[in-house]
C-alpha cells in the first residue's frame, strides 16, 4: 500500500482538468486516476473535444490542474522547476517549428539544452546521446539535411529523436500520427513501441488511430464523457469500453477485429 | 551546442573585408589625404600636414567607429527581434524605439517655441536632442514593456509596439502641422541620420551602453537558439520564456535606443543585415549568426558611409537614404540568387 513505487513514472489521483476563467472553473473531466509504469507505451484515445489535449497540457504543466494531484517520479508536478521538469519530461507537439532552417543534427541537439552550459556547448557525452538518438530513430542519414527538406514522416522522426536526446523518463506526444499516411502512422507507432522497450522510457501519446493503438500499446487511456478508464487493450475490449467512445448512429466497434466499422 | 560547422573561412574573409572597408572609409572624404599619410596618422606617426592629422583623428576616426557601432548594433538588434517575433519583417524598431525617439526630438525642436522664445535657444543643443531621443524611446519602450507583461502571446507585443508607433507618429504629425519652416527643416535633418557628429567623449558613452547591450545579447545566445523551436518547445526545454524575452528586449532597446539617440533613426540596416547574413551563412544558429551579423553590419555601414561622403566633393548625402539605396538591391539580389529565404 506504499505510495512510493520506483516503477511508477506518472501518477494522477482524483485529478480534475479544465479551464479557469474569471474566478469560475469549468471542469472538463474529473476523477482521473492513472498510473504509468517504466517502459510502457500508453495511448490516449477519445473523441474530438473530449479533453485529450487538455489532459496532456495539464500533465505537462502547461495549464494548471483544477483538483487532485499529479506526481512525476513520486514528486508532485508543481514542485518541479522549469529546468528540473525538462530533465524528466519531454514533449513532441503538433505545432510547427518556428525555424525550419536548422539541420536535423542541430535540431536534435537542441534536446540537450537543459544539460548544456550558458552558450549551449555540447560535451562529448551530449554528442554521444544525440548520435544515439539519431541512430535509434533511424535518421543518421538525414543528419545534415535542413528541416525544410524533410517530409512530414521524416520530420516526425526527427522530433521524436529530439525528445529522446532530452533523455527524460517520460515522453509525451500530442497526436504524433496526424498528417501521415497509413504506412508512416504504423511506422511511427511501431517506433515508439520499440523505443519504450529499448530505452525503458515511458511514452504517452494521444491518437485517433484506435486500431493501431489497440495492437501496439501496453496500456490505453480511454476518455469518454462520463469517465476516464485506463487498462490493457484486451481488457478494455472485453469490458466493451470502445463502444462507449462515440455516438452509436454511424460506427460500431467490432470486437473480433479490434477496429471500428461503418454501420450498414 | 550546434557545432556541426565552424565557418572559419567566411569569417576570415569578413574580418579582412572589415579591415579594408575601415581603411577605405578613413581614406575618403572631402579633403584628399594620401594613403601613406592616412596610415601614418593611424599608427600615430607624424604626417606631412597637421590639419590632415586633425581631420583623421578627430573627424574620420570617430565617424568610422560610429559606423561600426551603428551597423553592428542595429544588425544585432534586428536579428534579436526577428528571432523573438519569429517574423522576417521585424527590425530593431518594431517596439516603438524610433517613434519614441522621434517624438522626443520633435518635442524639443518643434515644441521648443511653445516653451517660449528664450528657452528655445537653450533647449536645442546637441545634448538636448540626444537626451530627448533617449527619453522618448525609453518612455515608449517602457510603456510597451509594461503592457507586454500583461499579455502571454509574443505576437501581441509586436502589434502593441506597432500601435505605439502609430500613436507617436500621429503626435509628431500634429507637432509638424503647427511648427515653423526652420523647425521642420531641423527635424528633417535629424531624421536623415548622421554618423559624423560624435566627439570622442560622446562616442565613449555610446560605446559603453552598446557594450552592455552586446553582453546581454551574448548571454541570450542559448535562449535565442531554443526559441527557434517555438515558444512551447522552448518552455518544455526548461527555458524561462518571460525572463529571456525581457532580456532580449532590454538588449535591443539599449542597442537601438542609444544608436538612434546619437546617430538618428538609421533605417533599413536592422532589417536587412540579418537577412543578408542568413543568406550567406545559411544557418540559423545564433552562435554563428551573432558574430557574423556583427561584422557584416559594420562592413555595410562603413561602405554606406563611404558612399555618402561622395568622395572628393563637399557634399555629404543623408546616410539614411544611402543605407536603403545600397542595401535594398543587395537583399533583392541575394533572395533572387538563392531563390529561397532563410529564416
Amino acid at each position: 500500500m506504499s505510495n512510493v513505487n520506483p516503477n511508477i513514472v506518472l501518477k494522477t489521483k482524483d485529478l480534475s482538468i479544465g479551464y479557469i476563467s474569471r474566478k469560475k472553473s469549468i471542469v472538463i473531466t474529473s476523477h482521473i486516476n492513472i498510473k504509468l509504469k517504466k517502459g510502457e507505451l500508453v495511448g490516449l484515445i477519445g473523441a474530438n473535444g473530449i479533453g485529450k489535449s487538455t489532459l496532456l497540457r495539464t500533465l505537462t504543466n502547461v495549464q494548471p490542474k483544477l483538483h487532485g494531484s499529479i506526481s512525476v517520479n513520486n514528486k508532485p508536478l508543481e514542485d518541479y522547476s522549469n529546468i528540473e521538469l525538462a530533465k524528466v519530461l519531454s514533449l513532441v507537439l503538433t505545432e510547427p517549428l518556428a525555424s525550419k532552417n536548422l539541420t536535423v543534427f542541430e535540431l536534435v541537439a537542441l534536446g540537450r539544452q537543459p544539460y548544456t552550459n550558458w552558450v549551449g556547448n555540447l560535451s562529448k557525452e551530449d554528442l554521444f546521446i544525440v548520435n544515439k538518438a539519431l541512430e535509434q530513430t533511424n535518421i543518421i542519414d538525414l543528419k545534415t539535411k535542413k528541416c525544410f527538406e524533410l517530409s512530414d514522416g521524416q520530420l516526425q522522426k526527427v522530433m521524436i529523436a529530439r525528445a529522446l536526446a532530452q533523455d527524460t523518463d517520460l515522453i509525451i506526444l500530442d497526436e504524433p500520427t496526424t498528417h501521415l499516411d497509413m504506412y508512416h502512422k504504423a511506422y511511427i507507432l511501431k517506433l515508439l513501441q520499440k523505443l519504450a522497450k529499448e530505452t525503458n522510457k515511458t511514452i504517452l501519446f494521444s491518437s485517433h488511430e484506435i486500431d493501431l493503438a489497440i495492437q501496439l500499446c501496453d496500456k490505453l487511456i480511454v476518455m469518454t464523457k462520463d469517465k476516464v478508464v485506463s487498462d490493457k487493450p484486451c481488457n478494455l475490449i472485453e469490458k466493451g469500453t470502445f463502444n462507449t467512445l462515440f455516438p452509436k448512429d454511424l460506427i460500431e466497434f467490432d470486437e473480433t477485429t479490434g477496429s471500428f466499422r461503418v454501420k450498414k | 551546442m550546434l557545432d556541426s560547422k565552424t565557418y572559419k573561412t567566411p569569417f576570415l574573409i569578413l574580418v579582412i573585408l572589415l579591415i579594408i572597408c575601415f581603411f577605405i572609409n578613413i581614406s575618403l572624404g572631402s579633403v584628399f589625404i594620401p594613403t601613406k599619410d592616412v596610415f601614418n596618422s593611424l599608427i600615430g606617426n607624424a604626417t606631412d600636414n597637421q590639419s590632415w592629422e586633425y581631420i583623421i583623428q578627430d573627424y574620420r576616426l570617430p565617424k568610422a567607429f560610429t559606423a561600426i557601432i551603428v551597423g553592428s548594433g542595429l544588425g544585432i538588434s534586428g536579428l534579436l527581434m526577428q528571432t523573438l517575433f519569429r517574423n522576417p519583417l521585424a527590425g530593431p524598431f518594431v517596439l516603438g524605439i524610433t517613434s519614441g525617439a522621434s517624438l522626443g526630438v520633435a518635442l524639443v525642436i518643434m515644441g521648443a517655441s511653445m516653451f517660449g522664445g528664450v528657452m528655445a535657444g537653450i533647449l536645442i543643443s546637441k545634448w538636448s536632442i540626444v537626451i530627448a531621443a533617449s527619453l522618448g524611446s525609453f518612455l515608449v519602450l517602457f510603456t510597451v514593456l509594461i503592457v507586454s507583461t500583461k499579455v502571454r502571446d509574443t505576437m501581441a507585443i509586436l502589434i502593441i509596439g506597432l500601435m505605439f508607433g502609430s500613436i507617436t507618429a500621429a503626435m509628431i504629425n500634429v507637432l509638424t502641422y503647427f511648427s515653423s519652416a526652420e523647425e521642420l527643416q531641423q527635424f528633417i535633418f535629424w531624421r536623415f541620420g548622421s554618423l559624423g557628429n560624435l566627439s570622442w567623449n560622446e562616442l565613449l558613452i555610446l560605446f559603453i551602453i552598446y557594450l552592455i547591450g552586446i553582453c546581454i545579447c551574448l548571454g541570450s545566445i542559448k535562449s535565442l537558439n531554443t526559441l527557434l523551436l517555438g515558444e512551447n518547445y522552448a518552455k518544455s526545454l526548461g527555458l524561462n520564456i518571460k525572463k529571456s524575452r525581457l532580456l532580449i528586449i532590454i538588449s535591443t532597446s539599449l542597442l537601438a535606443g542609444t544608436i538612434t539617440a546619437f546617430a538618428g533613426p538609421i533605417a533599413f540596416i536592422g532589417l536587412a543585415i540579418p537577412h543578408m547574413t542568413r543568406q550567406i551563412f545559411s544557418t540559423s544558429n545564433h552562435k554563428i549568426l551573432l558574430p557574423a551579423v556583427f561584422i557584416f553590419g559594420a562592413i555595410i555601414m562603413l561602405i554606406c558611409d563611404s558612399i555618402a561622403q561622395l568622395p572628393s566633393s563637399d557634399y555629404t548625402l543623408p546616410i539614411n537614404a544611402i543605407t536603403s539605396l545600397v542595401g535594398a538591391p543587395v537583399v533583392i539580389w541575394l533572395l533572387v540568387r538563392k531563390r529561397k529565404m532563410m529564416f
